[in-house]
């Protein structure tokens, strides 16, 4: 079988569209993942046991249950308790919560590096606790883990062909359509895979551009006292 | 005496079994400097942080500008404060801490004009002129800009007194603040708070293993050791006269090392 440039240039808009899906249904996921994580890791730091005892479950059942079921649950499971959800909103719903278990593994090494002395000046000066975490603790926990948190940028666009499986026309739901229509599938598949490279080397990027800029006041805040 | 400003009312505080403070009972008078020395494990550094709220008392009372700390009055006894009621009365206070606690993400000028400006509810002005004038007075002027990492031990301990001065607290704690720092930079570190003491009047209970600071400075040593108040007195009196067996122990031992 022999590699076909003009089906290749025929089916290339086709696929670029669906791209665009794989990229909205990530990068909403993303964003969902990034603050459902922190609210989860703050949750699970509680020292109220009714809270952190089942944010912790929670955290714990959802890592260790594939993505895939969750995603059929949230698809096919939910309408038969009234709970419809269109594929697009449950597939960025099951990638923005099975990821922000993950995330909030991530933020909590952050909060944790963070001394005590920190907690007990911002005590001393009165800050309530809702202040002491957004004006004192999450800017220094954070930025150390943000290349953590971008490994899960990447790895969210590879997980995400799952939501083919929920009728979302995503890449690799749109390749495998393209392939069923003309028995073709060397050429939609191989442009799924060089789709998905371009985009995991452009995330990579963006996420190395984010580390600089955190970084440049960050580094500032490591440095060797000046004795 | 005035009206006490601070007093510690049979005061116990224990980790399990260990007793770190046994009933301890004591008046600060409002515009007193009070130091207190005594061994490692005294129970001197928790009678700071139990004031701070910082550690929880097992027992006794606490009173800080006439009102009850833990407690709050309620149908003609007491019952235990809430948080409100605490944060109220913990205004009163403020501390400076061995490890100076600086927030390492924030410049000098905004450790000191961020609590402020979020918690006493001061304009973004306002803050920023009480936190500049403060930083001068402690001869931190020209490093308004300056990220912790970028400051010297002596200079870090000046901005964490800045800070604590800046909520104009009635009453200031510090905790061995310099114990952390090299030897030549105790000397700036303890002038600002010598200053502080002499020119201010400043309310201050001083925990400290520097007893040159206690003879020059004190108003009242109050001398620790095992979760008890030893030996009290006037400077002069603590260093040239003690009493107890225990005191002149200790003093020796601080005061001739080696010897």
């Amino acid at each position: 079988m022999h590699f076909d440039w003009a089906f290749t240039l025929q089916i290339l808009p086709l696929l670029a569209r669906a791209a665009l899906t794989t990229i909205e249904a990530t990068v909403i996921g993303y964003a969902f993942a990034l603050v459902a994580g922190l609210l989860l890791a703050l949750l699970r730091r509680s020292r109220r046991r009714w809270i952190s005892w089942p944010v912790g479950l929670f955290i714990e059942f959802i890592r260790s249950t594939p993505l895939l079921v969750q995603l059929y649950f949230l698809f096919f499971v939910f309408p038969d308790y009234g709970i419809v959800l269109s594929g697009m909103v449950a597939g960025v719903l099951g990638l923005g919560i099975h990821y922000s278990t993950y995330t909030s593994e991530v933020y909590r090494a952050g909060l944790e590096s963070i001394p005590r002395g920190q907690w007990e000046a911002a005590t001393a000066l009165g800050f309530s606790p809702l202040r002491v975490y957004t004006n004192v603790i999450i800017p220094q926990a954070v930025p150390p883990v943000v290349p953590a948190l971008g490994n899960y940028l990447v790895g969210m666009f590879k997980d995400s062909p799952l939501l083919s499986a929920i009728a979302v026309v995503e890449l690799m739901q749109r390749a495998k359509i393209i392939g069923s229509e003309t028995f073709r599938y060397l050429e939609p598949v191989t442009l799924v895979g060089l789709f998905f490279i371009g985009l995991s080397l452009i995330a990579a990027y963006l996420i190395r551009r984010a580390e600089w800029r955190l970084s440049l006041a960050y580094r500032i805040t490591r440095q060797n006292p000046t004795k | 005496m005035a009206e006490p400003i601070v007093q510690f009312q049979s005061v116990t505080k224990r980790f399990g079994e260990l007793v770190v403070l046994d009933a301890l009972d004591l008046d600060v008078a409002p515009n007193e400097q009070l130091v207190i020395i005594g061994p490692s494990g005294s129970g001197k550094s928790t009678l700071l942080r139990l004031l701070m709220t910082l550690e929880r008392p097992n027992d006794g009372y606490i009173k800080v500008a006439g009102d009850y700390l833990y407690h709050m009055p309620r149908n003609g006894g007491l019952v235990p404060a809430d948080v409100r009621h605490i944060r109220k009365v913990r205004a009163n206070i403020g501390m400076v801490f061995q490890q100076f606690n600086l927030f390492p993400h924030m410049t000098a000028l905004r450790n000191v004009s961020e609590a402020p400006r979020l918690v006493l509810g001061l304009s973004k002005e306002e803050a920023r002129a009480r936190a500049v004038e403060l930083l001068e007075t402690v001869g931190l002027g020209d490093k308004l800009e300056s990220y912790p990492a970028q400051l010297s031990g002596g200079q870090q301990q000046r901005v964490a007194i800045a800070r604590a001065l800046a909520m104009r607290p009635r009453i200031l704690l510090f905790d061995e603040v310099t114990s952390a720092l090299d030897p030549e930079l105790v000397g700036e570190v303890l002038g600002v708070m010598k200053r502080l003491a002499t020119e201010e009047d400043q309310t201050m209970l001083v925990v400290t293993h520097e007893m040159g600071f206690a003879r020059d400075v004190a108003d009242r040593v109050c001398f620790f050791d095992g979760g008890r108040i030893v030996e009290q007195g006037p400077p002069a009196q603590i260093f040239s006269e003690p009493r107890e067996a225990r005191t002149r122990e200790f003093l020796r031992a601080v005061l001739e090392p080696g010897g």
